[in-house]
């Protein structure tokens, strides 16, 4: 079984420090969550480990089974099955989603033997369906551009729906539940639970209990000021939710000046 | 979305003759003037050569040449095109040029290759007074036909390649549709070949008459990679009747050795509607006029534009709507993306004349930036003399947005591909508006070809 493993990683944007040394092992077939302050540096790990060019990594090391990523293009991480749902995802005018989907499925076929010749299109468009019902969404969709005019939780599904086609190792959910009405929270989650199994690793950043309700984590990790700084069962994120950051501040605080 | 770099409209002058002389002017002499038997059409040569003579390359102190520098044209090494050239290596257009655009069955086609033409035209329609054929049939046949629309609505005065034109020229494809024959099928025209040292001109006439229909394609090509300089220019008049409709597609895939001019009008009548379509990817440098004059109350004209370039072509388009009564619509939308260190223009002006009230004018240019060297003018004008009216214009000049870059790449797209994906995208508004696959899937392949590795 391959794993996720960061190690002491540090990045800066336009110089600014943002994560200072985080540490965290995500095996394939566990669901981590992370919690954590606005601002302390979560979706600069995820674009991070996904390979944005904005940010620099300074120290450290991402490996996913075994190996470095930090030389990778963006695309050739999601080859390797890395997969980001974005927190705020942008809209491309003028490419539909279906024929977005099929070009990304596609360019995945033909990094791992480049003689493909693409996905026939009726397959494509019967596993599309499938997808596109798993997540209750209309038909309607595969012909409109990509997240042009989109409902902030439909912009949330068509994520999920792209993490349904590529099938990835490793998921990082960037706050895949704000924005989502409660009827939507269940189905995206729903859907996350139905691609889980021993080969995927989710990493589920965000700021409520409530979808991990949903998507129940194997461990709950808090992240402050670009580190991890307290993990534990799902019971945390109970914790957390009922007393806020406070008190694993003042344990930091009285930690490091001990 | 596309950056926005700037949305600066400028009042142009709409004043185009020009009058500068150069050092390096074509060496055409009254000998050239192609004779004509019949007596009206040897008066057009005539006049046209009286203006001629009083044109000379245009400048780039005049306003609307200012981006467009004709400096190294080096006019003295064209002489005329000589019909007698039988080694041209090139001589009929390729299979992909020829294959017809329009959904359905071509009703009729025209090829004027250099040393060849080739005119078929279906009976149905030769029966219903449909002509589709080129100018020297009717200089055989049909003199007056051609004497009654040659020069009318694109007239010699406008500039020093319009005159030559009139002049010089020898081939032309005329289309006229008489009174109430709608046709559905498209007809198809193409001018092929450019050859070195060699000036090609070019004259379109088509002519609608009232409650008629019809749907023509006209591209201009030449072989892509030739070598030595070699020159086009042409004409393109349109006549709209009243209540007449015409879909109009014109191409220009002409090589990169081809210095391109073309001035190019349609004055629509009452009711009477143009849909204008161009793509341009082809030439050197290309200088194009293209006029809409809408001369009749409820008269429509809709234009959309597609350029592409590459290496260091340069394409300059100048386009005006014109309202000229009341009750009239304009809508355009040209999109370009550029490559490498080329260059292109869009210079438009939306005239609205003195009591062309209720008209509605809408204009707006769309360009990309592929490559940091690559450069686009965008110079959107209105110029409103009537005070009810509706116009609005918009332009912008942009790159690839890096997050929607990285969009794309996070899912595993190559790089390349992705760009591609993108300019696919910004072109869509474009396709949208052409009614015709085979025009969108030939649009969609030069996207391909200029953004192949
Ligand atoms: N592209 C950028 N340019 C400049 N600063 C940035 C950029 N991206 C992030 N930052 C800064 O980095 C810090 C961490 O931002 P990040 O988005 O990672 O936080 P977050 O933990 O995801 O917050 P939230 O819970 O609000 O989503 C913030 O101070 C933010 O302003
Ligand atoms: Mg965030």
């Amino acid at each position: 079984m391959s794993e996720l493993v960061i190690k002491n990683l540090h990045v800066q944007i336009e110089n600014k420090p943002i994560l200072k040394g985080l540490n965290l092992t995500l095996p394939q077939g566990e669901v981590h969550a992370i919690m954590g302050p606005n601002g302390t540096g979560k979706s600069t790990l995820a674009n991070t480990l996904m390979g944005h060019p904005s940010y620099q990594v300074t120290e450290g090391d991402i490996l996913f089974d075994g190996k470095s990523l930090l030389n990778l293009s963006p695309a050739e991480r999601s080859h390797l099955g890395i997969f980001l749902a974005f927190q705020y995802p942008v809209s491309i005018p003028g490419v539909t989603v279906a024929n977005f989907l099929r070009t990304a499925v596609n360019a995945h076929r033909k990094a791992a033997n480049p003689d493909d010749k693409g996905i026939p299109i009726l397959e494509f468009r019967k596993i599309m369906k499938e997808k596109m019902e798993m997540l209750k969404v209309d038909s309607a969709f595969a012909g409109r551009y990509l997240n042009e005019g989109f409902s902030g939780g439909e912009k949330k599904r068509a994520e999920v729906l792209q993490m349904a086609m590529l099938q990835p190792s490793i998921a990082i959910l960037d706050e895949t539940d704000s924005g989502l009405d409660i009827d939507a929270l269940r189905i995206v989650s729903e859907g996350v639970n139905t691609l889980r199994n021993k080969e995927l690793g989710v990493l589920v950043i965000t700021h409520y209990q409530r979808i991990l309700n949903y998507i129940q984590p194997d461990i709950v990790h808090v992240m402050m000021d670009g580190r991890i700084v307290e993990s534990g069962g799902p019971d945390l994120a109970l914790d957390l939710e009922e007393h806020g950051y406070t008190w694993v501040r003042e344990k930091l605080e009285n930690g490091t000046s001990a | 979305m596309v950056e926005p770099m700037n949305e600066t409209p400028v009042v142009i002058t709409r004043n185009r003759t020009s009058t500068a002389s150069r050092s390096t002017q074509f060496t055409f002499s009254e000998n050239d003037i192609v004779p004509e038997k019949a007596k009206d059409l040897a008066a057009v040569r005539e006049h046209a050569w009286e203006v001629y003579k009083t044109q000379g390359i245009p400048a780039t102190t005049e306003e609307a040449w200012r981006r467009t520098d004709l400096s190294r044209l080096n006019a003295g090494q064209f002489g005329l095109q000589n019909n007698d050239l039988n080694d041209y290596s090139a001589a009929t257009p390729p299979e992909e040029i020829l294959r017809p655009l329009a959904d359905t069955e071509q009703a009729g086609q025209i090829i004027l290759s250099i040393n060849d033409e080739k005119i078929k035209l279906s009976n149905d329609l030769l029966e219903k007074g449909v002509v589709f054929t080129t100018f020297s049939e009717l200089r055989k046949n049909n003199p007056s036909l051609l004497a009654r629309y040659i020069g009318k609505i694109v007239k010699p005065e406008e500039g020093l390649f319009p005159a030559m034109v009139q002049a010089f020229g020898q081939d032309g494809i005329f289309l006229f549709i008489p009174k109430n024959v709608k046709i559905s099928q498209p007809l198809h025209s193409i001018i092929w070949g450019a050859i070195e040292k060699t000036a090609r001109l070019s004259h379109v006439i088509v002519v609608l008459e009232e409650n008629s229909e019809a749907t023509f394609i006209h591209e201009t090509a030449s072989p892509e990679n030739e070598n030595g300089s070699a020159f086009h220019a042409g004409i393109v008049e349109i006549l709209i009747g009243e209540n007449a409709r015409l879909q109009f597609v014109e191409l220009q895939s002409l090589g990169k050795n081809v210095w391109n001019f073309s001035n190019e009008r349609a004055r629509v009548e009452n009711q009477g509607t143009i849909e204008w379509t161009f793509g341009a990817i082809g030439s050197r440098l290309t200088k194009n006029f293209t006029d809409l004059d809408l001369v009749g109350e409820g008269a429509t004209g809709k234009m959309s534009g597609f350029y592409f370039t590459d290496g260091t072509q340069h394409l300059d388009h100048d386009t005006q709507q014109n309202h000229l009564a009341p009750h009239t619509t304009s809508d355009l939308l040209f999109k370009g993306a550029l490559l490498d260190n080329s260059h292109s223009v869009w210079q438009g002006m939306i005239y609205v004349a003195p009591g062309a009230q209720k008209t509605d004018g809408y204009q707006a240019n769309r360009n990309l930036i592929l490559s940091r060297n690559a450069h686009a003018d965008s110079i959107p004008g209105l110029e409103i003399k009537a005070d009810d009216v509706r116009c609005t214009h918009g332009a912008t000049v942009g790159k690839i947005d890096k997050d929607e870059l990285f969009y794309l790449l996070s899912r595993g797209i190559p790089q390349k591909e992705a760009e591609r994906l993108i300019v696919e995208g910004f072109f869509d508004p474009i396709m949208q508006r052409i009614p015709f696959e085979g025009v969108r899937n030939r649009f969609q392949q030069y996207i391909h070809n200029k953004m192949a590795v």
